[in-house]
C-alpha cells in the first residue's frame, strides 16, 4: 500500500508486541475449566487488533495468521466451542510466530514459514473440528429443507434473480478477478485453498503478464464471505467478484431455483433482504444504510427501500437485534468493574536511550560542578556571604533531586523480567509432565534498565534449572506427602544499595552427597569439612552437572558456571540455600544502579578513596590491647565481642601512610553480605555522593578498586571494592 | 476552519495514520482510545463527524453509537463505523445503533478520504 504508511510501521510494531505479550499472559493465567468470557475477550480482541493493523499495513502473513487465531478465537468466546489445554499451546505457539514475523518485518531475521504453516494447519484442524459439529446440526436442517413442503421461501423476487441468492440451499457461481501483484505465491496458496474450502472452484486464469488473477467459484455460499476470505490478501481496491450469469452458472443453481418457485408462502426464515442491502455493499470498501442520519442521498438508491416494507424483515431485525445488545451491553459493564483495566493509551513517551545516557552524563558532571562550588563557597566568610551559602544550599538540594529523578528514567519494574516466566514455566512444565505454579512477588521493585536486560537469560536458566531440578514429579510429590503441584517463587526486593532477586522453589532440594561424588569425579577439589553452603556453590563449578540423564531442558552442564560469571560481570554475587527435601532457594544481589554512589572519603598519606557507605557500621579508634596477632590469619582487632580481620589499605595500595600504627590512625567497620572487616585509615574526610567513572573503560582492572570519581577539587579518587576487600581479607585470615 | 473529526480506535498506529491522513487533508482531528474515552470527548465538544471502531475495550463502538445517538447534537452528525467484520451481521448491528456507514478494515487512505468527503459535503 501506500509508502506513506512506513512512518507508522513502528508504532505498529511496538503496538503489536505489546498486545502480543497481552494475549500471551491472559493465555496463561486462563483457567481452562471456567474460562473467564472477559480474558477470551482479550485475547481475541488483541488478535483483532493485530489482524486490522496487520492487514492495513501490508503485512499479509501476519494478517493471514491473525486471521485464523481470531476465527478460533471467536468460536471460542461465542462457546460454540470448548477451549481445551491444546489449543492454549496452539496459540501460544501461534503468539511466537506473529512476533516471528514482527521480527522480520522489522528486518531482524526471517520469519519460520514452516512453523507457521503448521500452526495455521493446527488452528484451521481446531476451528474445523468446530464446523464439522455444527455441520452436523446444518445438515439435519437442511435434509429438511431439501424436501419441498419445508423449504424456507425465498420468496418470489430471490428467484428473479435481480438478488443475488443469500440461502445455503443454492447454489451460485462468482467470476472474481484480481490483481496478484505484491501477493507471494504462499499467500495465493493459502487463498486458493480457502477458496476451495467454501465451493467448487477453478482458476480459470493465475498470474498472468499482468499479475491478473481470474477465478471461478461455486458455491452455497454468500458473497461476502468470499469477499471476506480475499479481504485480507488482496488489496479491496483491486478485487472484482461478479456473479457469474445464469448460463454460465452450474446447473444445480437452476434445479434450487426451481424447487423454491413452489413455495413462496411460507416466511423467510432469513431477512433475505437486509442480506441484499448489506450484500451490495459488502463488496465495497465502505457504504452507507439508508435513512440513517447524515447518510449522503445519492447513496439511498443503491439500496432497496422495500426491505422496510416487508414486516417479516423488520422482525427479523428487532430478533437479531435483541441477542447483541445483551452480550455488548453486558462487556462494557463488566469490564469497567475492574478498576485497573489496563487502557491502551499510556501515559509514557518513547525516548532513545542514548539520549538518556547523555542526561545522567551530564547530570554527573553537574553534580560534580556543584561540589567544587560548594567546596569554594565553603572557604569564604559565611556571615558576609550568607546569601550566597543559602544559594548553595538549595543549589545542593536541587541537584540531588534533579540527579534522582534523572537515575530513576532507567530504572524498570522488574516485571519486565518476570512478565516472560509464566510462559517458561508453562512451557517446560506441559514438557516435563511436572505441575508447577509460579509465584512472583516484589514485580513493582525497580532496577537499572541495563541490568533487566542482563539478568533475564540468568534468571530464565535458574528457573529453568528449579523446574527442572528441582520441582519432583507429581507421583513423587504425592508420595513425599507433598500436594502435588510444586511452586516456584520469584521475588525481588531492596536491601540497602542492593537489589535481592531470589528464585525459589519447594522441590527435592539439593544433594550434597550426589554433589560431593559428582564434584570428585569431575576433579573438583573438595573437603569432608566443607559447610553445605560451600559445597552447593560447586553447582556453579564448571562443566558440573548432577543429571543423571541429560535432557534438552537443563543440564548440559553448561549453564550454571556461566550464569554465575554473568552475575559477577554485573558486580552482583549469587548464593544458595537448600534443604534437603523441602527446596532449594538461589539468592541474586545486584547492585541498584551503576553510576552513582553516597560515599565516605577517607585518606591514607596523601590518597583519598572512597568507601560506599552502604556497607560502613560504623568508624571508631581503638586501644593498642584490642589488637591481636593471631598465627596464621594475620593481624585482628577485638570490637563488641567479634575478632575482625583488618584491612591497611596502605600496605594494599603500597602507599607511606601518616599513620603506620592501628591505635594512631581509624578503624572503618565494613559488613559485607554478613561478613564483617575492619578497614584502616589515617582520616575520615567527609561524606559525598560520587558519579563513577569506569576505571576499567579508562585504565584497566585493579584489585580492590570498583572505580573512581572526580573530586570537588578536581583530583581523581579511587572507589574501593569493598566487598571484594573485605572477601579477601576473610581469605587470607581462613 | 476544517471540520472536526473524532476518531475512536484502541490501536494506536491506526490511530495515527487516520489522523495523519485526515489532517493532510485538512480536517482537524481528535483521538480517543476507546467508547468511553470518545464519549467523553464528544460530551465536551460537538464534533462534526466521528469515525469508530467497533471492537475496543471498555465500551465498544456499537454502545458508543447508541449513546452518541441519544445526545442531542450527535442525533443527525454522521458516524461511521470502522470495523474488520464486513459481514451483515455486524453491519445490521451497525445500522441498528443509528451508524451513517461504514469503513471495511483494511481500508487505504484514498478509501478513507472518499468516505469522509461524502459525509462532510
Amino acid at each position: 500500500m501506500s509508502t506513506e504508511l512506513e512512518q507508522f510501521y513502528e508504532v505498529f510494531f511496538e503496538e503489536s508486541s505489546e498486545l502480543l505479550a497481552e494475549m500471551e499472559a491472559c493465555l496463561l493465567g486462563l483457567d481452562l475449566s471456567s474460562p473467564d468470557p472477559e480474558d477470551l475477550n482479550a485475547i481475541f480482541r488483541a488478535a483483532h487488533s493485530i489482524k486490522g493493523g496487520a492487514g492495513t499495513f501490508g503485512f499479509t502473513d501476519m494478517t493471514e495468521m491473525t486471521h485464523m487465531l481470531e476465527s478460533l478465537l471467536d468460536k471460542l468466546r461465542k462457546g460454540e466451542i470448548e477451549i481445551r489445554s491444546e489449543m492454549i499451546d496452539t496459540f501460544l505457539r501461534a503468539g511466537d510466530i506473529i512476533k516471528g514475523q514482527l521480527a522480520a518485518h522489522r528486518g531482524d531475521g526471517a520469519a519460520d514459514e514452516a512453523a507457521a504453516a503448521e500452526v495455521s494447519n493446527e488452528l484451521k484442524q481446531f476451528s474445523e473440528e468446530t464446523t464439522e459439529a455444527l455441520n452436523i446440526d446444518k445438515e439435519s436442517t437442511s435434509s429438511t429443507t431439501e424436501q419441498p413442503d419445508h423449504k424456507p421461501n425465498e420468496a418470489k423476487n430471490v428467484v428473479v434473480e435481480s438478488l443475488p441468492a443469500t440461502s445455503k440451499t443454492e447454489q451460485v457461481s462468482f467470476n472474481i478477478e484480481f490483481s496478484s501483484s505484491g501477493i507471494n505465491s504462499k499467500s495465493l496458496e493459502n487463498l486458493f485453498s480457502n477458496l476451495s474450502d467454501l465451493g467448487k472452484f477453478e482458476k480459470l486464469l493465475v498470474s498472468d503478464k499482468e499479475q491478473n488473477c481470474k477465478l471461478r467459484l461455486t458455491t452455497y455460499t454468500c458473497e461476502e464471505n468470499i469477499w471476506e476470505a480475499l479481504a485480507f490478501v488482496v488489496n479491496p481496491s483491486q478485487l472484482k467478484i461478479e456473479k457469474a450469469s445464469q448460463t454460465e452458472a452450474h446447473t444445480s443453481t437452476k434445479l434450487d431455483v426451481s424447487s423454491s418457485i413452489q413455495i413462496d408462502e411460507i416466511t423467510s426464515d432469513k431477512p433475505s433482504k437486509t442480506a441484499v442491502e448489506t450484500e451490495n455493499s459488502a463488496c465495497e470498501p465502505y457504504g452507507f444504510f439508508s435513512g440513517a442520519p447524515a447518510a449522503p442521498i445519492e447513496t439511498e438508491k443503491k439500496v432497496k427501500t422495500e426491505s422496510h416494507s416487508d414486516p417479516s424483515v423488520e422482525q427479523n431485525i428487532l430478533e437479531e437485534k435483541s441477542f447483541p445488545t445483551d452480550t455488548i451491553n453486558s462487556l462494557p459493564i463488566q469490564k469497567q468493574s475492574k478498576p485497573n483495566a489496563p487502557t491502551t493509551e499510556t501515559t509514557s513517551i518513547r525516548v532513545s536511550i542514548e539520549k538518556v545516557d547523555q542526561m545522567i552524563n551530564l547530570v554527573g558532571e553537574l553534580v560534580i560542578t556543584q561540589a567544587m562550588l560548594a567546596q569554594t563557597a565553603s572557604e569564604v566568610d559565611p556571615v558576609i556571604y550568607e546569601k550566597l551559602n543559602n544559594g548553595m544550599n538549595q543549589l545542593e538540594r536541587n541537584t540531588r533531586n534533579l540527579q534522582e529523578a534523572v537515575m530513576s528514567i532507567r530504572m524498570l519494574p522488574i516485571s519486565f523480567v518476570f512478565s516472560r516466566y509464566p510462559r517458561v514455566v508453562h512451557d517446560l512444565a506441559s514438557k516435563l509432565d511436572k505441575k508447577v505454579e509460579l509465584k512472583t512477588v516484589g514485580e513493582g521493585t525497580e532496577l537499572d534498565k541495563g541490568l533487566i536486560e542482563k539478568i533475564a537469560d540468568p534468571l530464565t536458566h535458574l528457573v529453568r534449572n528449579s523446574l527442572d531440578h528441582g520441582i519432583e514429579l507429581p507421583e513423587k510429590r504425592i508420595a513425599t506427602g507433598k500436594v502435588a503441584k510444586g511452586t516456584i517463587t520469584l521475588r525481588a526486593f531492596h536491601q540497602g544499595g542492593s537489589i535481592v532477586i531470589e528464585v525459589g522453589d519447594d522441590g527435592a532440594g539439593l544433594n550434597r552427597e550426589k554433589i560431593m561424588a559428582k564434584a570428585t569425579e569431575r576433579g573438583i577439589s573438595i573437603h569432608e569439612g566443607m559447610s553445605d553452603q560451600e559445597v552447593w556453590m560447586l553447582i556453579f563449578e564448571p562443566g558440573f552437572s548432577t543429571a543423571e540423564k541429560v535432557t534438552d531442558v537443563s543440564g548440559r552442564g553448561v549453564g550454571m558456571d556461566v550464569v554465575k560469571r554473568n552475575i559477577k560481570d554485573m558486580g552482583g554475587r549469587i548464593e544458595i540455600d537448600s534443604v534437603q527435601g523441602v527446596g532449594t532457594r538461589i539468592t541474586i544481589r545486584l547492585p541498584l544502579t551503576l553510576a552513582i554512589l553516597d560515599g565516605l572519603s577517607v585518606a591514607v598519606g596523601d590518597q583519598m578513596f572512597i568507601v560506599p557507605l552502604t556497607y560502613i557500621t560504623e568508624s571508631l579508634q581503638i586501644k593498642n590491647t584490642d589488637i591481636k596477632t593471631v598465627n596464621g590469619v594475620g593481624r585482628v582487632v577485638h570490637v563488641r565481642g567479634d575478632y575482625l580481620p583488618v584491612i591497611a589499605l596502605h600496605e594494599i595500595f603500597n602507599i607511606k601512610p601518616n599513620a603506620t600504627r592501628i591505635e594512631d590512625g581509624i578503624l572503618i567497620i565494613l559488613d559485607a553480605e554478613g561478613h564483617k572487616a575492619a578497614m584502616f585509615v589515617d582520616a575520615l574526610i567527609g561524606q559525598h555522593q560520587v558519579v563513577i567513572k569506569s576505571l576499567e573503560n579508562n585504565y584497566r582492572r585493579v584489585m580492590g578498586v570498583s572505580g573512581a570519581t572526580i573530586m570537588g577539587d578536581g583530583k581523581v579518587a579511587l572507589i574501593l571494592d569493598t566487598t571484594g576487600l573485605v572477601m579477601a581479607s576473610h581469605k587470607d585470615s581462613l | 476552519m476544517g471540520k472536526t473529526i473524532l476518531t475512536v480506535d484502541d490501536s494506536v498506529s491506526i490511530r495515527q495514520m487516520i489522523s495523519f491522513t485526515l489532517k493532510g487533508a485538512g480536517y482537524e482531528v481528535t483521538e480517543a482510545v476507546d467508547g468511553q474515552d470518545a464519549l467523553d470527548k464528544a460530551q465536551r465538544e460537538t464534533f462534526n463527524l466521528v469515525l469508530t471502531d467497533i471492537n475496543m475495550p471498555r465500551m465498544d463502538g456499537l454502545k458508543l453509537l447508541e449513546k452518541l445517538r441519544g445526545l442531542t447534537p450527535y442525533k443527525t452528525i454522521p458516524i461511521l463505523m470502522l470495523t474488520t467484520e464486513s459481514c451483515s451481521e455486524m453491519k445490521a448491528r451497525g445500522r441498528d445503533a443509528g451508524a451513517t456507514g461504514w469503513l471495511v478494515k483494511p481500508f487505504n487512505p484514498k478509501s478513507l478520504l472518499e468516505i469522509i468527503s461524502q459525509v462532510t459535503k
